[in-house]
């Protein structure tokens, strides 16, 4: 595990821009949930494979991406 | 565990206005995140437009003042003047800068005001339901073309970077995209360049972004920065069209 990444769930209105730039193929749109205002958030599936690029935090546009990475 | 990414402080906690997917979003926090890294949050005043980012009075940690449609620059030069050590910038689209503030643009340009412009280049009036916008290109559909534009009629797109470049007065004029992260890292190093000229004392800078509007182009938000990256990009090639500085 190098990094973690975490989602402010109730801001996240689902675009789905994160999910195509996480080079790792971690991100997803949770469809099981619906969110304060009406969309599915993003979730990180595999926390483990994190590399803590902070592509996924770049493209977000409503800042809702805090990124993590460990000290070695 | 360090954090390497998080929401700047340039931004404030009220959730943004825009679609779900909407690059401004990438911009406004671009722009933020630079005020915060030069440390001028506290003397910055940004001169809000008209169109989606009419809101962004509220979004701003800065000070703000909302301009008239197009009137932003006029506003801005006024505020500079009167209070030089103020950082003074502002936030147009293309149907604000490039439609009706076109005047307002190239007159603070020649006079070479020291203020930053931001210019979001979406290629429609996304604001008011995705009519055709001077920047609409040859072809594209919207609400106003819905054969796609013709340039017989319509003429050809208006390229304001180039335009403005030509204009004695101005000091630094770049045009970046926000396709993908490399863009946006891009992006972000040309609009601390811009906001550096200023804090300089060096002249008018301006950086255009190309932004998508996935609702008016009727493309999901991932195919709408396709779309920037395949159909904008070679339209409005990015790059730097003047920078004083290099030169002197």
């Amino acid at each position: 595990m190098k990094g973690r990444v975490s989602f402010d769930n109730d801001t996240c209105k689902g675009c789905g821009l994160c999910v195509s730039a996480c080079p790792m193929k971690i991100l997803a749109l949770d469809l099981s949930k619906v969110n304060k205002i009406g969309y599915n958030p993003a979730y990180c599936i595999d926390q483990e494979k994190c590399i803590a690029c902070t592509n996924c935090a770049l493209m977000c546009p409503d800042s809702v991406i805090t990124v993590e990475r460990l000290d070695i | 565990m360090t954090v390497v990414f998080k929401k700047t402080k340039g931004l404030t906690n009220k959730p943004l206005t825009y679609c779900p997917g909407c690059t401004h979003g990438i911009i406004h926090r671009l722009v933020a995140e630079v005020l915060e890294e030069l440390n001028i949050l506290d003397r910055s005043v940004l001169i809000a437009s008209v169109g989606c980012s009419v809101m962004a009075y509220d979004f701003f940690n800065t000070d703000c003042i909302q301009a008239a449609h197009g009137r932003a620059p006029a506003v801005a030069t006024g505020v500079k003047r009167v209070r030089p050590d103020s950082i003074v910038f502002t936030y147009q689209g293309d149907g604000d800068l490039a439609s009706i503030g076109t005047g307002e643009i190239v007159q603070a340009a020649h006079r070479g005001e020291n203020i930053t412009v931001i210019f979001v280049n979406n290629a429609i009036y996304g604001m008011t339901g995705g009519q055709m916008a001077p920047t609409t290109l040859p072809g594209q559909i919207t609400t106003t073309s819905p054969y796609g534009r013709d340039v017989k009629t319509q003429g050809e797109p208006i390229k304001m970077s180039e335009l403005i470049a030509t204009i004695p007065g101005t000091y630094y004029v770049e045009r970046v995209m926000t396709a993908d992260p490399v863009s946006v890292r891009k992006a972000k190093t040309a609009i601390k360049k811009a906001f550096q000229n200023q804090v300089d004392g060096k002249g008018f800078s301006m950086v255009e972004v190309l932004s998508s509007c996935n609702i008016g182009w009727g493309l999901s938000p991932v195919d709408s920065l396709k779309y920037i990256k395949e159909s904008m990009a070679p339209y409005f090639p990015l790059g730097v069209y003047k920078d004083k500085g290099k030169a002197e």
